[in-house]
């Protein structure tokens, strides 16, 4: 079968694995999406800028600090999180009572702003980061050499996704933000401080987003566009699976991976373009997404 | 769009003047120089601002004012898109007077230009394109292309590496003009040389995760990747082939364009032994040395040969504009142009073919180790040096404008 594809097992399960790892990077990414629209309301556009700010802060507390990659990987999505909340704060917060396109607006120009400013400092050609020596070298698999970092890479979306969709799925904590966001007055009659949790879920999306970028940065270039070349593809996947669904948005992240590795054996030229052909057929068929509740 | 009025009234007030009184117009020429380039995506460091500022330096060394000219420069962003490169060119000649477009990089978007000047009858000196395309199947009386082209890359690099041994090749191309052209020239070379191309693969542009396709590469068994991409997808391209252990298994990857600024952000460490071909360095001679340190002063960072291109394009145009009186006749400046071979601070002797190619030296170099590299920017040993005529493709006749223009 595999001699009729015109490609051997052994290449198709190094692809696999490559759709993989790429995979984990849509999976966290769109979770953060995830979880920012399915209980705020809002399409974060700043999502692709979070995530390249993580990837600077990261190169920055290294580069300035002599912070290594592994405290860089705890404190920078706390930082970006917190630079969330001050977004939220001063300006989110104030359209929540407003259509869901001021929003998106609102976070596009934060967007444009951000990658800016970076640009403007940094310049376009990005800035070197060494993967820990730790997971430094890798392994041969028989089918392909696997770099250590490539295989973290998958280890900690997992963790970090599957801890995710736990907390907003299946602990009380999670129950009160689901409960805030279909009845926020009601919630807030049992004593529970609403706009606070709201403010707070929209920081941990945010933070994922930098720990993605975290993730990132030894492998990819860190520059100014390293977010806005990915985010419109991680859109496509939230929306593939389901806007404002945990579990579509995980679960997505990493099939369209595989995906899109295949593609790039079969017919690299269509590469970029196949996770919006299959968005297009999805919304065709179901446009509430794979995993999406109808409304 | 931003807008720099380097000299004299802006053009308004000129149109006013020449109205009021039409004889003091006519002493001044009046020229406008439009910087049209990637501003903000993946080739900004080695055009981007930093091709105005060498535009700017040009204007200036000319000493355009005190021979009686008022030089504008209007530079624009084209995200590498050839629809918005259209745009902005058709809005400069159709309603901002402008007289020569500079620089452009990204070949799609450079031979959409090049169409438009030859409409529009005015000038087109490109710098930041490789396509042969420019002087070749789209040729045209008012295209002058200066700094490079994909053949003369392909020649030095390709050559040199098949001729040291490395006779199979594969090749990771960026999917459009620019790639396509690159891959078709080396691998011709290649099989002149004597070698054998494996197989391609060709990635959209521009790209972010190279593994896939440097597996596939990998599993080809060629003994060279060739990587006709350029900027961040190349600087992406080695930096992931030194992870997935690609070159440390003997495979050895050439880079068929690589600027100064991309070897600067991929540091000596990871780019250290790489071969590449560039029409300029910093670090050539005096005179080299003394011009970028006077651009790096106004840039931040020393210049890449698409710069030093446009800083000797502007030179050579305005001495054109100069000796013929006007700007407006793009093909007569042209041929002026093509009229007498020069002498140039950056890129030596040399002078424009009949077809609008710029003849000049080619240099082969190669990437000095971290040990080796006294300071940030001494990145490069020169290898040889490709001459005049022998590094470029010869002309086409049905691109030979010397007759009509003549």
């Amino acid at each position: 079968m595999f001699e009729l594809l015109g490609i051997t097992p052994q290449v198709l399960m190094g692809q696999l694995l490559l759709g993989l790892i790429n995979g984990s990077f849509y999976a966290v990414l769109s979770l953060g999406l995830a979880v920012i629209f399915g209980l705020l309301n809002i399409i974060n556009f700043t999502h692709g800028a979070q995530y390249m700010l993580g990837a600077f802060v990261a190169w920055m507390l290294g580069a300035y600090l002599g912070v290594g990659y592994w405290w860089a990987l705890l404190a920078a999505p706390i930082v970006v999180g917190a630079s969330g909340l001050v977004l939220e704060r001063l300006a989110l917060s104030k359209l929540y009572h407003l259509d869901h396109l001021y929003g998106l607006l609102l976070t596009f120009g934060v967007a444009l702003i951000l990658q800016g400013i970076f640009r403007d400092a940094y310049g376009i050609s990005g800035q070197p980061y060494q993967i820990p020596d730790l997971l430094a070298g890798g392994h041969n698999l028989g089918f392909m050499f696997l770099p250590n970092y490539r295989a973290w890479v998958v280890v900690a979306s997992v963790i970090v996704c599957f801890a995710t969709w736990f907390a907003i799925e299946k602990t009380r904590l999670g129950a009160y933000l689901r409960a805030a966001t279909e009845n926020p007055t009601l919630v807030g009659a049992f004593g529970i401080n609403v706009p606070r949790m709201i403010m707070l879920t929209y920081a941990f999306g945010v933070g994922l987003a930098g720990f993605a970028g975290v993730l990132a940065a030894p492998i990819y270039s860190v520059n100014p566009n390293m977010g806005a070349d990915l985010i419109i593809v991680v859109f496509a996947v939230v929306v593939i699976g389901g806007m404002g669904s945990i579990l579509g948005a995980i679960v997505t992240g990493y099939g369209l991976g595989l995906v899109e590795g295949l593609t790039r054996v079969f017919y690299p030229e269509a590469s970029s373009v196949v996770i919006f052909v299959i968005m297009a057929i999805v919304l065709m068929l179901k446009p509430e997404g794979l995993f999406g509740r109808s409304a | 769009m931003r807008r720099s009025t380097i000299f004299g009234p802006g053009l308004a007030s000129l149109a006013l003047a020449a109205a009021i009184v039409p004889a003091a117009a006519q002493e001044a020429i009046d020229v406008t120089l439009g910087v049209l380039n990637d501003r903000s995506g993946t080739y900004a460091d080695l055009s981007g601002e930093g091709s105005v500022v060498a535009a700017r330096m040009a204007v200036e060394d000319f000493d355009a004012e005190g021979k009686g000219m008022n030089v504008e420069i209007v530079s624009a962003d084209h995200q590498n898109k050839p629809d918005i490169g259209s745009n902005v060119a058709r809005q400069w000649y159709d309603q901002d007077g402008v007289d020569v477009i500079l620089d452009v990089p990204t070949s799609s978007v450079a031979l959409a230009v090049a169409d438009i000047t030859a409409d529009a009858n005015k000038v087109f000196i490109n710098s930041g394109a490789g396509s042969t395309e420019l002087t070749r199947g789209q040729c045209r009386p008012t295209t002058v292309h200066w700094t490079y082209d994909t053949a003369a890359l392909a020649k030095g690099t390709g050559s040199a590496i098949t001729e040291a041994g490395g006779d199979t090749w594969f090749f990771l191309t960026a999917d459009y003009a620019f790639g396509h052209s690159l891959e078709e020239n080396t691998a011709e070379v290649v099989e002149e040389a004597g070698g054998q191309v494996m197989g391609e693969v060709r990635h959209p542009f521009p790209a972010r995760d190279f593994s896939s396709y440097l597996l596939q590469a990998q599993g080809s068994g060629a003994k060279v990747i060739g990587l006709a991409n350029a900027g961040g997808d190349t600087v992406n391209a080695i930096k992931q082939a030194s992870e997935f252990g690609i070159t440390q298994s003997g495979q050895q990857l050439a880079a068929l364009l690589m600027f100064i600024t991309d070897v600067h952000a991929l540091g000596a460490e990871t780019a250290q032994g790489l071969q590449l071909t560039e029409a300029f360095y910093w670090d050539q001679d005096d005179a080299t040395r003394d011009w970028s340190a006077r651009f790096e002063e106004m840039h931040g960072a020393k210049p890449t040969m698409v710069q030093a291109g446009v800083y000797s394009g502007v030179m050579k145009y305005l001495a054109a504009v100069e000796a013929l009186g006007s700007a407006e006749d793009g093909e007569a400046v042209v041929a002026e142009m093509k009229a007498e071979p020069f002498d140039d601070p950056l890129f030596g002797e040399g002078y424009v073919r009949a077809d609008g190619r710029v003849i000049h030296d080619m240099y082969l170099f190669e990437v000095k180790s971290p040990d080796e590299s006294e300071s940030e920017w001494d990145l490069y040993t020169q290898n040889a040096v490709i001459a005049g005529e022998e590094a470029w493709l010869p002309m086409l006749e049905e691109c030979d404008f010397s007759q009509e223009a003549g």
